[in-house]
């Protein structure tokens, strides 16, 4: 069992903080298409730091590390998928219409 | 030890065993949680992608900074359960009960402020159904952000009021010293659990709240 030290929390908790306040900083800042690259980067950055130290899975067996990777893979295909399809609708012709 | 129940039950051989065991089942269990919000999230980003730029007005109606207050009183939630499970690591019961306390408050505070802010929209009729009014050109879009709107962050204050019901059902056996180094496990599972519903507000806030705003400034 492994038991984190605080000072491993508040420097998690302290990231969250700063990464919350940066997103809406960012928010109001015209940056073309990198105002939603900004803000899913972060989100990302947070979830992870959530996952590996909140959430005990850099400390956890190897099994439960593929289970939670597999997962996330899981939501990708899903996402990656149907915009694979909506995305590139219209992108050629149909033809006889 | 106040726990009745025998601490290692006849299916495991070892308490590391049962407690890994217990984490990995529970781990299963929020991947099908990732799906199910999945769902949803990928219809907004749909959505999102389709409709060109009009659900950034949807986005503009909602309250940032109550949202954004909402992700700090999370956030503050998810480190004070870390020191809860950490304290039912060690056998601190005094800690444990503390840190759940404080956890289940921030937890309500969130579901309150949430409550403001569907308030809010009630009185702006900008809830999905025959009230809903919008002014600007295409409403029947607007009103379809309001309505993934309110399925995703209904279905997350869903999860956050089953989790301050788990909190009260997990306090009065922590104050007994149900959990020590030896049997932690449901502290631990409940403090995954809690620490999903805590990622999936990460996403909602700069997915619904956030996205777009740049337009609306200078």
């Amino acid at each position: 069992m492994h038991i984190s030290p605080l000072r491993v929390y508040a420097l998690v908790f302290a990231a969250l903080l700063v990464g919350t306040l940066t997103t809406v900083a960012v928010a109001f800042q015209h940056l073309g298409p990198f105002n939603d690259i900004v803000a899913l980067t972060i989100a990302v950055t947070k979830m992870t730091l959530v996952v590996l130290f909140f959430m005990h899975a850099k400390y956890s067996t190897r099994l439960t590390k593929i289970v939670v990777a597999s997962g996330f893979a899981w939501l990708l295909f899903l996402i990656a998928f149907t915009l694979s399809d909506y995305l590139t609708r219209g992108w050629l012709g149909v033809p006889g219409k | 030890m106040a726990n009745p129940q025998p601490l290692l039950a006849t299916h495991f051989d070892t308490l590391d065993q049962q407690r890994e065991s217990a984490s990995l089942g529970m781990w299963v269990f929020l991947i099908t949680e990732v799906m199910f919000f999945g769902g949803l999230f990928t219809a907004y980003i749909v959505y999102r992608s389709r409709l060109h730029g009009l659900f950034d007005y949807g986005s503009h109606e909602l309250n940032v900074t109550l949202g954004a207050i909402n992700t700090i009183v999370l956030i503050c939630s998810s480190f004070t359960m870390a020191i809860a499970v950490r304290a039912s690591q060690l056998g601190d019961r005094r800690t444990l009960v503390r840190f759940l306390v404080l956890t289940m408050l921030l937890g309500l505070t969130f579901l309150g402020i949430k409550a403001v802010e569907y308030q809010e929209k009630f009185v702006h009729h900008l809830v999905p159904g025959p009230h809903f009014q919008w002014h600007g050109p295409q409403p029947r879009q607007i009103e379809m952000f309001f309505s993934l709107y309110f399925a995703m962050t209904g279905l997350h204050a869903l999860h956050m009021i089953v989790g301050v019901g788990l909190i009260l059902w997990l306090l009065p056996r922590s104050a007994k010293g149900f959990y020590g180094p030896d049997y932690h496990h449901p502290i631990e599972c409940f403090g995954l659990y809690w620490h999903f519903v805590d990622i999936v507000w990460i996403f909602l806030f700069p997915l619904l709240y956030l996205l777009g705003r740049s337009h609306f400034v200078g």
